[in-house]
């Protein structure tokens, strides 16, 4: 179990501009300095966010990650249910879901930037 | 007197970044106020600097060497560390306060093994309410974070020490400074859960920090507070510090589920500062 090694790795991808270019142009480089197992790897190489949710990546960094990857905010919760669908209960940390996979956030129709200040 | 404020708020990167997904407009606009009100409120008390008790997310501690409590003495600071239109927060330097921020730390120190950083990159959980509360970026921040993502945490009581130490420290010096305590109440932020809270949780924290009920506000477990709270929960260490340093009951408004895509009960609060040893 690598799990620490995989968190550090998006922790230090999500933080670093320079590594995320680098990562985009050669994955493979980037991913042998990190001690992870062969799923772990093939999680991150297929950019599969249900099994790195699943294999129980801290959210607040994983969430992070799946932007990187352009994926949307509702798309990212809907992996994560698809993941615990496919591969069973989060398996380590504290990120599980509690539920049995429903939205308590319903997506609304309006897309508009919104001054916040 | 030193202490010229003290108050707490949410963080939740939604509150910003997600802004233009909310339903309840209203809602949404009535929170908006209320921290500006907390704004004017900071303005109004004249403080030279903030200091943000905070509960950062990865963004510059993580576990190879985590601090349970860390203070910021950087000459600056810059944020957002995420995407910026991920967070709808243009990346900006924030002045720091280096020679005020080692004061405090020599304060602080004598009673709380705190780390130290000159260096901090500011997440959401900073640039949230700096967003707000301090529009422009141009009041001398003091970042301090408690460790609320990896356990092992520190445990409430020493949260409660911690604020003591920040008031101590805070009334010995000649500054006028503000501090927040920035954290939410029950949430599941970033799982499945996203948007689900805990309400009767939430109200009973609350009031328990309305009444500046010490016993009670340290007599949650971590079980307790993750089965009931959720782990977005482990960051009441934030307002338990605050509460603790401002030696008083806090006046909240609570803005509930009607807000669900911000992932967290909205909170805005304003202590009752005791008077200073």
């Amino acid at each position: 179990m690598s799990l620490y090694y995989l968190q550090k790795f998006m922790y230090e991808l999500n933080r670093d501009e320079s590594m995320q270019s680098t990562f985009r142009k050669n994955p493979t480089d980037v991913l042998d300095a990190y001690n992870l197992s062969t799923e772990e790897r093939g999680a991150v190489e297929d950019g599969d966010i249900g099994l790195l949710y699943v294999l129980g990546v801290n959210g607040q960094i994983l969430m992070h990650y799946a932007a990187f990857l352009g994926i949307d905010w509702f798309d990212y919760l809907d992996r994560m249910r698809s993941g615990v669908e496919k591969y069973g209960p989060v398996r380590a940390g504290i990120y599980a879901m509690t539920g049995g996979g429903e939205s308590f956030a319903p997506e609304a129709t309006s897309d508009k930037k919104v001054d916040n200040q | 007197m030193s202490l010229v404020y003290a108050g707490v708020l949410s963080h939740a990167p939604g509150i910003t970044g997600r802004a233009h997904l909310v339903e309840n407009v209203a809602k949404r606009d009535e929170f908006y106020a209320a921290l500006d009100r907390q704004r004017q409120e900071i303005e109004e008390s004249g403080a030279e600097a903030l200091m943000v008790i905070g509960a950062e997310h990865f963004a510059n501690f993580f576990m190879n060497n985590m601090p349970a409590y860390c203070i910021g003495i950087g000459e600056t600071y810059s944020g957002p560390v995420e995407d910026p239109d991920w967070l709808n927060i243009d990346r900006t330097n924030v002045p720091g306060a280096p020679d005020l921020s080692q004061r405090l730390a020599r304060s602080i120190i004598q009673t709380i093994d705190i780390a130290y950083a000159e260096e901090w990159r500011f997440d959401h959980g900073i640039m949230v309410p700096l967003n707000f509360l301090t529009p422009k970026f141009d009041l001398p921040v003091i970042p301090v974070n408690i460790n609320c993502q990896g356990p092992p945490l520190t445990p409430l009581h020493r949260a409660w020490a911690f604020g003591e130490a920040v008031r101590h420290a805070v009334d010995s010096v000649r500054e006028k400074i503000a501090v927040i305590g920035t954290g939410g109440i029950s949430h599941w932020p970033a799982t499945p859960d996203s948007g689900k809270i805990n309400e009767t949780w939430d109200r009973e924290f609350l009031d328990r920090l309305s009444r500046f009920d010490k016993s009670a506000l340290l007599s949650y477990t971590d079980e307790e507070t993750y089965r009931d709270g959720g782990q977005g929960g482990f960051e009441i260490r934030t307002y338990i510090a605050a509460a603790a340093a401002a030696g008083g009951p806090c006046e909240v408004q609570f803005f509930t589920a009607e807000l669900p895509i911000f992932a967290v009960s909205c909170t805005v609060g304003r202590f009752s500062l005791s008077a200073p040893d």
